[in-house]
């Protein structure tokens, strides 16, 4: 279904314009860091970043590469805008979340540029929408600062594996603490709830894991609430890296495959809840 | 069990592990005892006899999600730690994950409710299926529930109309059901009890999902029913107190105390509650000879044993306080004291009136 890339009689190319057959591919993964109502949205040749953040300690971003897009064109270096991302998403999602095998919603995005609205056509099955989502100015962004070389632990595992633990964690803690170590217990998941402690271990040899990089003991914790959003990104996963760093910041990231096997990420980051880590040796 | 009380009483003993739940109103008290056979390991240290309780909803929280565990579970490892004050639960399961709970326990005393199915009158024994399906009739709000033996040798279950005056704008649902749906009838013709629905329903769920029958022993009104389960590594019991009648006068003729402990009808018995009581362990009975303090595990022989852990269990209402001044009655389990209602006369024979006058009845 052709849509014009330009308005009639607007001699203004758009800034931003991106095409997806299957809106499903975008509205899936923004909804896996949908925990704030407002996300900055980041596009540039390579692609589209989403970015949420909440109380100064945690960011999520999801990542959408060009080659997803049926056709992505940038007109300047990169575009950036802060936008309602509950709107968004219902919008993308306006002819239902249901779906269909074979039905599937087609997605134009066009974007003028700064003050102008992001402008979505939707179609399915011949019904066309339009919708106009106001833009805001893009706030100042937190910057982990989260380089490979600063990584002291690293694991990947399968998502399957911590699904489970995700979705059940004990909400009565505040904390969700994290321990890393060459040594016993190598991978351990701890909560401190009403009913008492908790402690889900993963050892390194399981065969959940894929790669297991540990130098140090590290044991950190996070507010508990900060992360738990990060459980959809992980049910949408199938594969999940986790690195901390010196200062115990907390790297998640989510390999996402899309229903036309292609992949793209989602990363968290999260500060440690307290200023100790406790590199315990 | 949840569907009886908060919190779980853990005991391990000799003879298996126990555990058991009692309702607020103490109406209603359930025992699940596991064999060491239903374990693969099964292990008493020291000290002994050590009993714990912990919060039902922390302990359930475990076990939260059943199908997942059966699919990703494979062993669990239950360690009552004394020192650290701690029960830990710890699940082994798949891809080498381990998942160790640790819930606190506060020590207490024995929860044991005082029964004994020597001393029913009546019971019946059916496969779980045919009561359950006969339940399922009843609404779900459905507070009590009578079970009579009648004529013909059918069993009726009825809902309980409390008020007579209520009897006529509500929906009365009667069913019976022919002696042959029966594995064993051996009741009393014309006995009937009432108990609360509610319990009973849980034991039925369990008994269903484990293929166990049941079998139902009851005596006069007034005194509890008790629900048992049996197999071979596992033995069930659900103790619930039963309605007094008010109609009848003559239950269990004099106690041996030769009092007459028989429960005195009338006023009071608008007041189920009261009329429930569970009669909990208690030493100070002397007028009875045959103290009613049954281990758990007395009577039954045990049948096979499904794996559930500590899923449900189920209830036990006792009635066991014998009618008496419908004042309740009940010794607290706990304390070993007898909470004696402030009833009207019969000072002396409330000691008495420890339950079971058993041979009379």
């Amino acid at each position: 279904m052709p849509l014009s890339t330009q308005p009639p009689g607007s001699g203004e190319p758009y800034l931003l314009v991106a095409s997806l057959d299957n809106a499903r591919h975008l509205s899936s993964l923004l909804r896996a860091v949908h925990f704030q109502d407002h996300a900055t949205c980041f596009a540039s040749a390579n692609g589209l970043r989403v970015t949420v953040e909440d109380a100064k300690c945690i960011q999520a971003n999801a990542f959408i590469q060009a080659e997803i897009f049926q056709e992505f064109t940038v007109q300047e270096e990169s575009v950036t805008f802060r936008i309602n991302l509950s709107v968004l998403l219902d919008c993308l999602t306006i002819f239902g979340t249901g779906s269909l095998p074979g039905t599937s919603t087609a997605l134009r995005m066009c974007y003028r540029g700064y003050g102008y609205p992001l402008m979505l056509f939707l179609e399915e099955g011949g019904v066309v929408t339009v919708c106009k989502i106001n833009t805001q100015e893009p706030d100042e962004l937190l910057d982990f600062d989260f380089c490979s070389t600063k990584v002291v632990n690293k694991i990947i595992l399968q998502s399957e594996g911590l699904r489970e633990a995700f979705a059940e964690l004990d909400m009565t803690s505040e904390v969700l603490q994290i321990t890393m170590s060459p040594d016993k217990p190598y991978f351990r998941l701890s909560t401190f709830g009403n009913a008492g402690s908790a402690h889900l271990d993963y050892p390194k040899d399981s065969d959940l894991m894929e790669a297991f990089h540990c130098n140090q003991t590290q044991t950190n914790r996070y507010k508990i609430s900060l992360l738990k959003p990060s459980t959809k990104a992980l049910a949408l996963s199938c594969k999940v890296s986790i690195r901390t760093d010196a200062q115990g910041f907390l790297s998640l990231q989510y390999m996402i495959r899309n229903e036309d096997g292609q992949i793209c990420f989602v990363e968290y980051y999260c500060c440690p809840d307290e200023d100790i880590t406790e590199a315990e040796l | 069990l949840s569907r009886i009380g908060d919190e779980l009483y853990l005991e391990p003993t000799d003879s298996g592990l126990s555990l058991r739940s009692v309702n607020s109103s103490r109406s209603a008290f359930a025992s699940f005892l596991f064999a060491p056979l239903f374990f693969q390991l099964y292990q008493l240290g020291e000290p002994q006899p050590f009993r714990c309780k912990v919060l039902m909803k922390s302990f359930l929280g475990v076990f939260r999600s059943l199908p997942s565990l059966e699919k990703t579970v494979g062993k669990c490892l239950i360690l009552l730690k004394p020192s650290a004050n701690h029960l830990v639960l710890q699940l082994h399961c798949k891809y080498g994950v381990t998942k160790t709970h640790n819930l606190a326990f506060q020590e207490c005393e024995r929860l044991q409710a005082v029964f004994d199915i020597q001393h029913c009158a009546s019971s019946l024994c059916a496969p779980a299926r045919v009561l359950a399906e006969a339940v399922v009739h009843f609404p779900q709000t459905l507070a009590e529930v009578t079970l009579g033996a009648g004529a013909g040798g059918k069993i009726s279950l009825r809902n309980y109309v409390e008020d007579e005056m209520e009897s006529k704008k509500t929906m009365v649902t009667e069913l019976w059901l022919a002696e042959d749906e029966f594995q064993r009838v051996a009741v009393t013709p014309g006995s009937s009890i009432t108990f609360c629905l509610k319990e009973f329903r849980g034991l039925l769920t369990f008994a269903e999902a484990s293929n166990l029958p049941l079998t139902i022993h009851y005596d006069v009104p007034g005194r509890p029913v008790v629900f048992t389960l049996d197999d071979a590594v596992l033995e069930v019991h659900l103790v619930l107190a039963t309605l007094l009648d008010p109609k009848s006068d003559s239950q269990c003729p004099t106690a041996n105390g030769g009092v007459s402990h028989l429960p005195l009808p009338s006023d009071d018995l608008t007041d189920d509650i009261e009329s429930y009581m569970v009669a909990m362990e208690t030493e100070e009975e002397p007028g009875v000879p045959p103290s009613p303090t049954f281990p758990l595990h007395n009577p039954c022989p045990a049948q096979s044993d499904p794996e559930e852990e500590e899923e449900e269990e189920e209830e036990e209402e006792e009635g066991a306080v014998p009618g008496t001044p419908p004042h309740k009655k009940f010794r607290s389990l706990f304390f070993g004291s007898v909470l004696t209602p402030g009833g009207p006369s019969l000072a002396p024979t409330q000691e008495v009136l420890a339950e079971d006058s058993d041979n009379d009845c």
